[in-house]
């Protein structure tokens, strides 16, 4: 279960004031830190715990369903013992900012981009944080709940006229 | 007195060698390249946003246009991960034909990946065999799914239909000849000394600067780094399925080379054994609420007619809570994480592209090289701008 989890237990007594949350489901742990807590986590899983692989870098919008509107989430996976690990952090919509894990690992580079282009989530310290997808001159984050799916200024698609 | 100084040169989006639409700034010093700033996005569809507003269901034809050349793997990880967050169950039969179909996907993208790179670095014949063989797996795929690329044949739950009889012996008649197929390429390429010229020593990336950057796949095991998916985070059972997993020592463009002609090898056992245990039996699981009616249901009584209308119009609905499945895809680990809502519909839903973080490792594999080499290197890296732009 998700407390004997070698990752939650020494996370447990080392960052225990930082951890929100602990859950599983389906067989996948999910540790939810506070966003300030975010990289000395990430590097004490990746140098102590053997975490070397960051596999992904996302974030999800609950506009309207959860009090912080972004979660963060990082997929961890060690090769030596074959597990995986995801991490999520809040991130509420007034603060908007985050330390980049570029610090720990080089793959965040782009996949941190890639949150910035579509969700406008800025993270602190990145050595390139530019537009990765959408062109350097787009207004607007496209993968927020409040941007519409026909894109800005149209009409949505209301299906065959005839 | 003369004076030099730095050239920029504009690669792409339309270049041959640049497998799709990436476009590369190229800052050179004469023809050796000092800095690679690659631009991508021209390919940008949104099919994350557009997963959003569809049904379970309907996503699965977005998934075959990620990465064009191995649909079936791309339609694997969804549905598999669409699955898990069902905790549905999937009959054998269904489990073994998807397990051919990934492995016959893997074989196609690896043909199509040695045909381009060949053609890159100048060796022309291999692309004409090479395409030929791949021709034999669109008819198997077009036998199956009515489609050469946009297959769209899995389903949660199982498949979208059974296979038709003949399928059986054409796939093994085809993994019995593909062995000889690879002594050909073989015989044209790996002790060819031009293309050993051109690979050896090309690309060559640490096992921990690969790491470092995130990179899967056959490009990873040719730095020297054991890890498969299929064996050491097992899915769809391929744990009970014997196979080697070929590792290289070099790090280099020749090593990735020979990983990826290894793997092709061992996808026909793969697929041999599939075969074998192929038994007749149903292909979709016995779910009601998930899985479409049989046709002659549909045409022949209303209760079909209108469990097919129920899906088809509001989809079915997937439990709360957030799953992530990868598969080992032919360019390395394709993830999806899939957050739902309860709804018939995606909340969020995530792809983790290979290629787009295979192709962060560019500037590390070919700063320092000629031009010609960051060609071999953009080949030996294997992406599909169909998946990094998604």
């Amino acid at each position: 279960m998700a407390e004997n989890n070698r990752a939650v237990v020494r996370l447990k007594e080392k960052f225990a004031e930082s951890i929100l949350d602990v859950t599983e489901f389906r067989g996948e742990v999910t540790v939810t830190v506070k966003k300030d807590g975010i990289i000395p986590v990430l590097a004490f899983l990746k140098q102590s715990l053997q975490y070397n692989l960051l596999t992904d870098v996302t974030a999800v919008d609950y506009l309207g369903k959860k009090e912080d509107r972004y979660m963060l989430v990082y997929q961890l996976f060690s090769i030596d013992n074959k597990d995986r690990l995801r991490i999520k952090a809040p991130l509420a919509e007034s603060d908007g900012r985050i330390q980049s894990a570029t610090q720990v690992w080089r793959t965040a580079d782009w996949l941190e981009r890639e949150v910035y282009d579509l969700f406008g989530i800025i993270f602190e310290n990145h050595p390139d944080l530019r537009r990765i997808l959408m062109t350097p001159d787009w207004v607007g984050h496209p993968l927020r709940k409040d941007y519409p799916l026909q894109g800005p200024d149209r009409e949505p698609y209301k299906g065959r006229l005839s | 007195m003369a004076t030099t100084e730095k050239m920029t040169l504009n690669m792409g989006p339309q270049h041959p060698s640049t497998h799709g639409v990436l476009r590369l700034v190229l800052e050179l010093d004469g023809e050796v390249i000092t800095k690679i700033t690659p631009d991508i996005g021209y390919l940008h569809r949104g099919v994350e946003k557009l997963s959003e507003h569809r049904t379970y269901h309907q996503v699965l034809p977005l998934t075959d246009r990620l990465d064009y050349l191995a649909p079936m793997s791309n339609n694997l990880g969804y549905i598999l991960a669409v699955e898990k967050l069902l905790d549905i169950e999937v009959p054998e039969r269904a489990q073994v034909i998807r397990i051919i179909m990934a492995e016959m996907t893997r074989l196609e993208s690896h043909l199509v990946w040695l045909a381009c790179h060949a053609l890159d670095i100048g060796a022309m014949t291999v692309f004409i065999y090479a395409f030929r063989e791949r021709e034999v797996i669109m008819e198997t795929y077009e036998q199956i799914s009515g489609a050469r690329m946009t297959s769209n044949f899995f389903r949660a739950g199982g498949l979208s239909m059974d296979v038709p009889p003949e399928f059986e012996k054409k796939v093994r008649t085809f993994v019995d000849e593909m062995p000889g197929y690879l002594d050909t390429y073989e015989g044209l390429l790996t002790t060819n000394p031009i293309w050993l010229k051109r690979t050896v020593g090309n690309g060559v990336i640490s096992a921990e600067d690969a790491i470092d950057i995130g990179i899967t796949g056959p490009a990873l095991r040719g730095s020297g780094v054991d890890w498969d998916m299929r064996r050491d985070n097992s899915y769809s059972g391929y744990d009970t399925y014997q196979f080697q997993v070929p590792v290289g020592k070099n790090c280099d463009t020749f090593d990735r080379y020979k990983v990826r002609l290894v793997e092709m090898r061992e996808a026909c056992k793969i697929i041999r054994q599939a075969l074998d245990r192929l038994k007749p039996g149903p292909v979709l699981a016995d779910c009601p609420q998930v899985c479409y009616p049989p046709k002659e249901n549909v045409y022949n009584s209303i209760e079909g007619l209108i469990h097919h209308f129920k899906i088809a119009s509001e989809g079915y609905p997937v439990p709360e809570g957030e799953v992530y499945q990868g598969v080992e895809a032919p360019k390395g680990e394709l993830g999806f994480y899939i957050v739902s809502d309860g709804s018939s519909k995606p909340y969020r839903m995530r792809i983790r592209p290979p290629s787009f973080v295979n192709l962060q490792a560019i500037e590390k594999m070919a700063k320092g090289a000629m031009i010609a080499d960051l060609v071999a290197v953009i080949g030996t890296l294997d992406i599909v701008l169909g998946e990094i732009d998604r």
